[in-house]
């Protein structure tokens, strides 16, 4: 084996170990978040009027009577068997719920993502090129509101203004009420359903809910998209072999799209990234706006009826992604970059 | 860079600028509350319940018949209350992690940079809302919370800044004058990280608002009846389609300081690191 695959291996050993530790990490967290909760956990359970002999058997088969490392290592191995406990709101497990409401949320996010990063690269390719020119300055401006602006409160007024004053979009929610029941749930993903379904105008009542939300997401992930291509692209046209490409007689788009852009790969790789995780967390509050069934969603209803076990369940679920796309993202930079060390 | 030419190059960025009088204005505003705003943040009104803007209610009142101006006003003291509380807690312990690991190197180094790196990857927000909502809403937690997850950006760029400083001509003349420990560290090197540092917590104050106002919308923030600019962009939600104001309003005020907060760190990186794109 040559040395060059050796030391990419050794890389992805490391970055998988930090991967390990980092989940670990986060674990330890929810558990200690858990532990330390004024919140019984029994109570919640059995109610106030049950006797104390119930209390106590309760408080057992949680294992709570146990030491906290041996209730850390229980809560392990149940994670290790898929069991994250029982929603006391719903009465299901915690894992069904999550599974069921995790494809809205990953549809939301993902097709934000892709509108967001086309436009995010080409608006900050767009400003390097033409930098210090009145576009430049209006997308500068634009992105820098996007930065500062609480989106949940956008998408508010937003529905204020498109839904209920325009009419022009559909209302909160992933269908209108007459599709509801008549679309069968076979992926979870609503685009992928209604076609299925055959039903046309299903279909088109599914992007009209879609629209406002996924442009309200891309928003927010153009915003840093386009800053950081930005920044990218013109501290790279700083360097030497730019000068050469230039001095052969290379036009400036064709050095920005040939040689500009492979280079910052890396950095753009991380910031996409760094854009698809910001807006699974930033779930819980969009959907919480437009009322959409996801794991954002799921974690305010849990929130506001004081459910513990699957706050903890669906803090785990967006956790866990986070962790996970950020650092594979990391290993895959690393890896496919001989210039990280 | 002496601090009347620092001082005067800020002033001479228009963004710096901008974003420094908008955060003096909001501290004035926090500060003077009591003289400023015209009613009692909580006093109820009963008769005039969700009146639009008038001579009387400048911005309105809100569905317990509160003035709108007022609480926007004392809305001005929790954001900048929890933005002390977050900057307070994150800059010493990201500053003192970082130079201890930059500095002293070694198993230290790698112990902490390792447990820096651990926290770094973890997610900011969904955090802080499961550690207010398992550990009760309020203020003290909500910074703790995004506390938590700040520091290891300082801790991070800290040390790299040291290493890079470690074989300075600078530092080995303090060294040979006999200047070592507590003094070197606080003395020589911790001035050298200090403006890369405020750079970036001027930057993250920007996000620190945003999540800050997002937990306060989901009833995560200050308690009731306390006016707070999320909680009372989630009591105009129920009459958004109707009274669209009384959301509007403390949005706007977020929009605001964390567009004051943002051009404040985009003009401080102009001058502090020229070398920035």
């Amino acid at each position: 084996m040559s040395r060059a695959s050796n030391r990419s291996l050794l890389t992805l050993f490391q970055g998988l170990f930090t991967l390990a530790l980092t989940l670990v990490g986060l674990l330890l967290i929810t558990f200690a978040l858990s532990a330390l909760s004024p919140v019984d956990r029994v109570l919640q359970i059995v109610g106030d009027h049950a006797s104390q002999a119930t209390y106590d058997q309760v408080h057992h088969q949680l294992g709570l009577d146990k030491p906290l490392p041996v209730q850390f290592w229980h809560y392990l191995t149940q994670l290790a068997h898929g069991d994250l406990g029982t929603a006391s709101a719903t009465g299901q497990p915690v894992l069904q719920d999550l599974l069921a409401a995790f494809p809205a949320t990953l549809e939301l996010a993902t097709l934000a993502l892709i509108i967001g990063s086309i436009f995010g690269v080409m608006f900050g390719v767009l400003c390097a090129r033409f930098v210090g020119s009145p576009w430049d300055l209006a997308v500068r401006i634009f992105t820098l509101l996007g930065n500062s602006v609480p989106i949940f409160w956008l998408g508010l007024l937003m529905l204020a203004l498109f839904y209920a004053r325009l009419q022009w979009s559909a209302g909160p929610g992933r269908l209108d009420d007459i599709y509801q029941y008549s679309v069968e749930a076979k992926t979870g993903f609503v685009l992928i359903d209604t076609w299925l379904s055959g039903d046309r105008d299903a279909f088109t009542n599914a992007i009209n809910h879609l629209t406002l939300p996924v442009l309200l997401l891309a928003y927010y992930s153009l915003a840093s998209i386009t800053r950081l291509t930005r920044t990218a692209c013109l501290s790279e046209m700083n360097k030497e072999y730019i000068t050469l490409a230039r001095a052969k007689g290379a036009g400036d788009m064709t050095i920005l799209v040939r040689h500009v852009l492979p280079n910052i790969r890396g950095t753009l790789f991380t910031v996409i990234a760094l854009a698809y995780t910001g807006m699974l967390e930033g779930a819980v509050l969009t959907e919480t706006v437009f009322s959409w069934p996801g794991i954002g969603r799921y974690l305010t209803t849990a929130l506001f009826a004081g459910d513990t076990t699957a706050i903890m369940g669906g803090t785990l679920l967006i956790g866990v992604s986070f962790v996970i796309i950020n650092n594979l993202t990391d290993v895959l930079v690393r890896v496919t970059d001989p210039r990280v060390h | 860079m002496p601090s009347y030419l620092f001082l005067r190059r800020t002033l001479r960025s228009p963004a710096a600028l901008c974003g420094s009088v908008i955060i003096t204005l909001l501290v004035l505003i926090a500060v003077f509350a009591p003289l400023i705003a015209p009613f009692d943040p909580n006093w109820q009104d009963a008769a005039a319940r969700l009146q639009a803007p008038n001579a009387h209610h400048w911005l309105g009142t809100d569905s317990y018949g509160r003035d709108l101006l007022s609480r926007l006003v004392y809305g001005a003291r929790p954001a900048l209350g929890l933005v002390l509380l977050v900057t307070v807690i994150t800059l010493p312990v990201g500053l003192l992690i970082g130079i201890l690991s930059g500095y002293y190197g070694g198993w230290l180094e790698r112990v902490l940079m390792r447990f820096t790196d651990v926290v770094m990857s973890m997610p900011r927000l969904i955090l802080a809302f499961a550690f207010v909502a398992m550990l009760g809403p309020g203020l003290v937690n909500g910074a703790l919370a995004l506390a938590l997850t700040t520091w290891p950006a300082y801790a991070r760029q800290a040390r790299s800044e040291i290493q890079r400083l470690r074989h300075s001509d600078y530092l080995a003349a303090a060294e040979m004058m006999g200047i070592r420990g507590q003094r070197l560290l606080v003395g020589h090197i911790l001035p050298l990280c200090l403006p890369s540092a405020i750079v970036r917590l001027a930057l993250d104050l920007a996000g620190i608002i945003l999540a800050a106002a997002g937990l306060g919308f989901l009833g995560l923030g200050a308690r009731p009846p306390m006016a707070e600019w999320g909680s009372m962009i989630a009591d105009g939600m129920q009459v958004i389609f109707d009274q669209w104001w009384i959301a509007a309003i403390p949005g706007t005020a977020i929009l605001i300081s964390s567009l004051a907060f943002n051009l404040l760190g985009d003009g401080l990186r102009d001058v502090l690191e020229p070398g920035h794109d």
